[in-house]
């Protein structure tokens, strides 16, 4: 083998082998088919060498132990038995370490995470570093998978079921005071000390010393005795409630755990190997991998050499959307500038970040100091002094074109001849706001999602004037803020807004049909999207819905569709939404008692008598008005590829992660099937739902949109 | 030497202790006038080349209060912070030491500040058991515990407070005050008057707007209603509640009363101070420059707060100034019978003679162009505040009032005294 494509060193020191993990040529160790038999060649040697008297497993890499498995290559697996093969591949070699006969420790720094951790898990002692880029994490779940090197089992049996089910269900991290105190490492120490806690704990284990682990009382029983029935059913209760059935990832992982408290060790590790193949080659895992592909790919679009200078951000609006862009880009560590019509109204905005800051604090993830580092790079403030010094202004005040234009114009007034400025309109097309700029090529949209902090998509509008540098700019800031970015040319309603407007406009039409609410909503959630569209209508509020439904319905009428007027109507009405309780629900039930039906609303739908719809016309009617539009975006050029559009889809209005965005779910399905369905909701429904040409081409060729 | 600019100073509302800022730390309050002058300067903060901020009464916690508050205002990591103390001119010499820094080449943007609370002083255990405490790290057993209690007193249990005392005279300085106003021949109802002098300024600058430059909002946790304004002045004060007080320190016949006194004050300050040429280079705007400075001691039994009669004379003497060239005078108001015991003596001639071995008085200092925006007695006194107040209004007077040098003297426990002279930029 080329000693230059090894992913090990080895280095000897006092009788203990190192295994310096460090792949070649990358930031982060991946775990690859060419280590397995590179590391079998190592362990050999080390069996037959009587010096060597125990095996410490370390990375080379500055920040991270091994970061998880190649996904690349489980898609290049292309059938089961080559999958399955590999894994069993993988499951011996580390079969092979937990019996082997010297005593192998893991030494881990940074990011361990999926195969990284389920190797760690096959070693006989772990130690971890208490630095904050340590952390341990099987994400599997989230690619629709479960960890399939062991991890099912060794983790439940180290840790208890409930922590191993909580660890495996949410993909989360773990950190390593908690790690410690779970009993997922032996050992904690600081990152410069690693390498010499190792080396001894290597010696001493290698004296026949053996750690003495102990799972917490309340973990223990309710993994070892019968109460474990109990952890377990309640686990499925709540995944069944959580995915309504659509993620076949999740019931799986509970039944592997179960499988390793319960079952014999191989049962367990056949159950686990099985499920994790046949997992892979589920739609729903194709998707949700596709989906990671697509949010690491879009970071690549980021042109490092087109970035402009960008240390102080302003902020206009202290508001709910204002204070959000403020606390991530405090986050992304620029210094903010919060502005609102006066101090008081800003500092109302930076209380609330500051304390949200301030329960992190009180759960322990954050110390005082920190938070008060953090808070003070926003600086709440009610004139624009210091806006000598922005590089870029993000505004969001009130959805006006004469209001927009006159913040811009005072904000052009005092900052630097190079400071951009950002819309965060999620309606008005940018060209329009940038009509009142003396430096047009400076101004892009910045369309935010809300709340901010959770949401993780951030749509960049540019317009035809829109500079390169000015673009590159406002991603590098999204991409710091710790938002997915895409980009999409300027239009009515950009690209999300703009395919949202017409599956709300067909919820309103089935209730003026004569649909219920809930059974609208029912029906969506069963579908895979978070949240119906009318309680997303009362959480964005009704006013808003209203606003952006005109805005876009001049857009809709050149079409010749003639759009639902009901948002408008509950609007007038005095109707917002969640925010003043009078909504599609009603939020102010006593105790805590959950949302109920607003019975009122449907005086503006025809009356209180419902009928019944079934829940299959729902999805197809929203789903399929959602998908067309996407597609007329894409042929409008509008979105500059598939991919963003999926993505948009996705992390902005909660399309069904695992149905893989609006285009993945056009080539699953086929381009012609699509086209079919469309045509027969035309001829049931009317000209709105004509299918796009770009559909009727692709149905013709039998094209992908992936290609 | 290069010459020395003030590009902008400014300060959070002064607040009497046990007030706005009460559940503050000196930390938090430096942090908020720290965050402030950065953002309101359009400087690059990594290009700050030091933090000075003076303090008197330290919290054990935070001892070099400076570098807590520039990262917990989050200034870069890389920007070296200190601490000094010199009493009541600490900020003084926060400023003075940044001065020393840039004129020598040493340094071109200084941050320099100062900072106090005296809402949350620390409150010590007595020495005696201070030392049982110390030793009880040894405690093995229960017994050893009992072995350190013994000897104990349920008087030693109570916690000693801090009080504003000499530590070489034991006189508070309400008393050396005394001493000062009675040995300069400075009667009761003057030291009432000044003080009411002083209230009735301040409240008339606040109303007009004259502090709208140097101050800046305090937003306090955990709701962050702003504070905007000082609140220890009291405009509607009157002669004759302030003649009805009683004496507070010399009992029953002195003259320093609670009213002609500063009260305890928390609030924090801080300048930015450049080499002219660094402030001329990044387009930014000079205000004054920094001119001649000086410091001065002397006996702090009976003299304590005479610290300005010396430190005016000299500083003027090496400037090569006329007190008729100054157009703004901005002196520390610790007590009105100390403020006119200095004005006194700088009026005396056997003063001149016996303190400074010189033939005549120096001089009036005109009341018209003293303090016209209120001092220490109206606005409050956060001791290691003070001094960077003194020279930020200074400035600012300088500018409106259209004059072109200004002087500000301060004295502090100790015995010590300073004073520096200021002249404005042609630029401001």
């Amino acid at each position: 083998m080329d000693t230059k494509t090894n992913y090990l060193r080895k280095e000897i020191e006092g009788g203990i082998l190192f295994m310096i993990l460090d792949q070649p040529g990358e930031r982060m160790n991946v775990l690859g088919r060419e280590m397995i038999p590179e590391m079998h060649t190592l362990l050999d040697g080390i069996e037959a060498d009587p010096a060597i008297q125990a095996v410490v497993l370390i990375s080379g890499k500055p920040d991270n132990f091994i970061a998880g498995a190649d996904i690349k290559l489980f898609q290049s697996l292309d059938t089961p038995e080559a999958m399955e093969k590999f894994n069993r591949e993988g499951n011996t070699l580390l079969d092979r370490i937990e019996a082997f006969p010297k005593p192998v420790i893991a030494a881990m720094h940074g990011t361990t995470m999926g195969g990284g951790m389920e190797v760690a898990l096959a070693c006989h002692y772990r130690i971890g570093t208490d630095h904050k880029d340590t952390r341990f994490a099987l994400p599997e779940v989230k690619l629709g998978l479960l960890p399939g090197a062991g991890g099912t089992q060794r983790l439940p049996r180290l840790v208890g079921v409930p922590k191993a089910l909580d660890i495996m269900l949410t993909g989360k991290n773990v950190y390593p005071r908690q790690a410690l105190k779970m009993g997922l490492l032996d050992e904690m120490t600081h990152k410069y000390a690693l390498r010499t806690a190792a080396l001894n704990v290597a010696k001493k284990l290698a004296t026949g010393w053996k750690p003495k682990r102990k799972i917490a009382l309340m973990d223990r029983a309710l993994t070892q005795t019968f109460l474990r029935g109990i952890a377990l059913k309640k686990a499925r209760e709540t995944v069944e409630a959580k995915t309504l059935g659509n993620y076949p990832a999740p019931p799986k992982i509970i039944e592997a755990v179960e499988k390793a408290v319960t079952a014999s060790r191989r049962d367990g590790r056949e159950f686990e190997t099985r499920a994790f193949t046949s997992l892979v080659f589920t739609p729903q895992s194709r998707a949700l991998v596709n989906l990671f592909f697509a949010m690491t790919d879009s970071k690549k679009r980021l042109d490092k050499s087109l970035i402009g200078k960008a240390g102080t951000i302003g902020v206009l609006g202290a508001g709910l959307m204002g204070s959000g862009i403020a606390d991530v880009s405090a986050g992304g560590g620029y210094r903010v500038l919060l502005k609102d019509r006066d101090l008081e109204s800003a500092a109302k905005g930076y209380a609330g970040i500051w304390q949200e800051l301030d329960k992190k604090r009180g759960k322990r993830i954050i110390s005082p100091f920190e938070r008060d580092r953090t808070s003070s790079l926003i600086h709440p403030t009610g004139d624009y002094r210091g806006f000598e010094k922005a590089d870029l202004v993000i505004e969001a005040v009130f959805e006006d074109l004469d209001i927009k234009h006159k913040v811009l114009a005072e904000v052009e007034a005092v900052v630097p001849d190079h400071c951009i400025f950002a819309s965060n309109t999620s309606s008005l097309p940018i060209t329009d706001i940038a009509a009142g700029s003396k430096r047009p090529e400076l101004v892009l949209g910045m369309h935010y999602f809300s709340p901010v902090q959770k949401m993780p998509l951030l749509e960049i509008i540019k317009t035809k004037k829109t500079t390169d540098r000015a673009l590159h700019t406002a991603i590098e800031v999204g991409m710091k803020q710790g938002k997915t970015v895409i980009v999409v040319n300027d239009g009515p309603g950009f690209y999300t807004t703009r395919i949202l407007a017409p599956f709300m406009n067909e919820a309103m039409l089935l209730l003026e049909e004569g649909a219920a609410i809930d059974e609208i909503d029912k029906a969506m959630k069963k579908l895979g999207f978070p949240v119906g569209p009318l309680v997303l209508m009362d959480e964005v509020g009704i006013d808003v819905a209203a606003h952006v439904a005109g805005v876009m319905g001049a857009k809709f009428k050149d079409r010749g569709v003639e759009g639902s007027k009901a948002a408008e109507k509950l609007s007038e009405a005095g109707y917002a939404g969640r925010k003043n309780d009078k909504g599609f629900y009603t939020y102010s039930g006593k105790g805590g008692k959950k949302k109920e039906v607003n019975q009122d609303v449907y005086s503006f739908f025809g009356g209180p008598k419902r009928r019944p719809v079934t829940p299959a016309i729902i999805q197809e009617r929203l789903l399929m008005a959602m998908v067309n539009e996407a597609l007329l975006c894409l042929q409008d050029e509008i979105l500059l590829s598939p991919a963003d559009g999926d993505l948009g889809a996705i992390l902005g209005l909660g399309f069904p992660p695992f149905l893989g965005g609006p285009f993945r779910y056009i080539d699953r399905e086929g381009a012609s099937n699509i086209f079919t369905r469309l045509d027969k909701l035309e001829g049931q429904h009317g000209i709105r739902f004509k299918p796009a040409e770009i559909l009727a081409f692709m149905a013709k060729k039998s094209g992908q949109f992936y290609g | 030497m290069k010459k020395t600019v003030l590009v902008d100073g400014c300060r959070i509302p002064f607040q009497r202790s046990g007030t706005g800022y009460r559940n503050l730390m000196a930390y938090d309050l430096a942090r908020i006038v720290l965050k402030s002058l950065l953002e309101r300067n359009a400087i690059d903060p990594a290009a700050i080349d030091r933090i000075i901020m003076g303090s008197v009464i330290q919290e054990v916690k935070t001892t070099n209060v400076a570098r807590e508050a520039a990262l917990g205002a989050g200034y870069p990591l890389s920007v070296p912070a200190y601490t000094v103390t010199m009493a009541c001119i600490s900020s003084n010499a926060a400023i003075t030491a940044g001065m020393d820094l840039i004129r020598t080449g040493q340094a071109d943007i200084v941050v320099a500040g100062g900072v106090e609370t005296m809402s949350d002083v620390p409150i010590r255990l007595r020495p005696k058991l201070r030392k049982k405490l110390v030793q009880s790290g040894r405690i093995k057993g229960i017994g050893d515990v009992l072995k350190i209690m013994k000897g104990l007193r349920p008087a030693d249990l109570l916690p000693e407070l801090p009080s504003i005392t000499e530590f070489s005279t034991r006189q508070t300085m309400g008393q050396s005050c005394d001493i000062l106003a009675a040995k300069f021949g400075v009667s009761r109802s003057e030291q009432d008057e000044y003080a009411l002098r002083s209230h009735q300024l301040a409240a008339q600058a606040a109303q007009n707007g004259l502090f709208s430059h140097e101050l800046v909002p305090a937003l306090v946790e955990p709701d962050f209603k702003p504070v905007t304004s000082d609140n220890g002045v009291r405009g509607d004060s009157t002669m004759e509640k302030l003649s009805s007080l009683r004496p507070a320190f010399v009992k029953p016949h002195g003259t320093v009363t609670a009213g002609n006194s500063s009260f305890l004050t928390d609030g924090a300050s801080a300048t930015l101070i450049m080499s002219e040429e660094k402030c001329l280079e990044l387009g930014l705007k000079p205000k004054a420059y920094l001119g001649q400075y000086t410091y001065v001691a002397q006996n702090p039994d009976e003299d304590l707060l005479l610290g300005p009669a010396l430190a005016i004379p000299k500083v003027m003497d090496a400037a090569g100034l006329d007190p008729a060239d100054i157009d703004v005078f901005e002196l520390h108001e610790a007590f009105a019978g100390q403020v006119l015991a200095v004005l006194n003596a700088l009026g005396s001639d056997s003063f001149a003679k016996d303190y400074l071995g010189k033939p005549a008085a120096f001089g009036a200092i005109p009341l018209d162009k003293m303090n016209t925006r209120g001092g220490s007695l109206s606005l409050g006194h956060p001791f290691g505040a003070t001094g960077a107040r003194l020279v930020t209004t200074a400035v600012n007077r300088l500018i409106d009032e259209d004059g072109e040098w200004g002087l500000v003297a301060a004295c502090a426990a100790g015995g010590l005294g300073h004073a520096i002279v200021l002249k404005r930029h042609p630029e401001a």
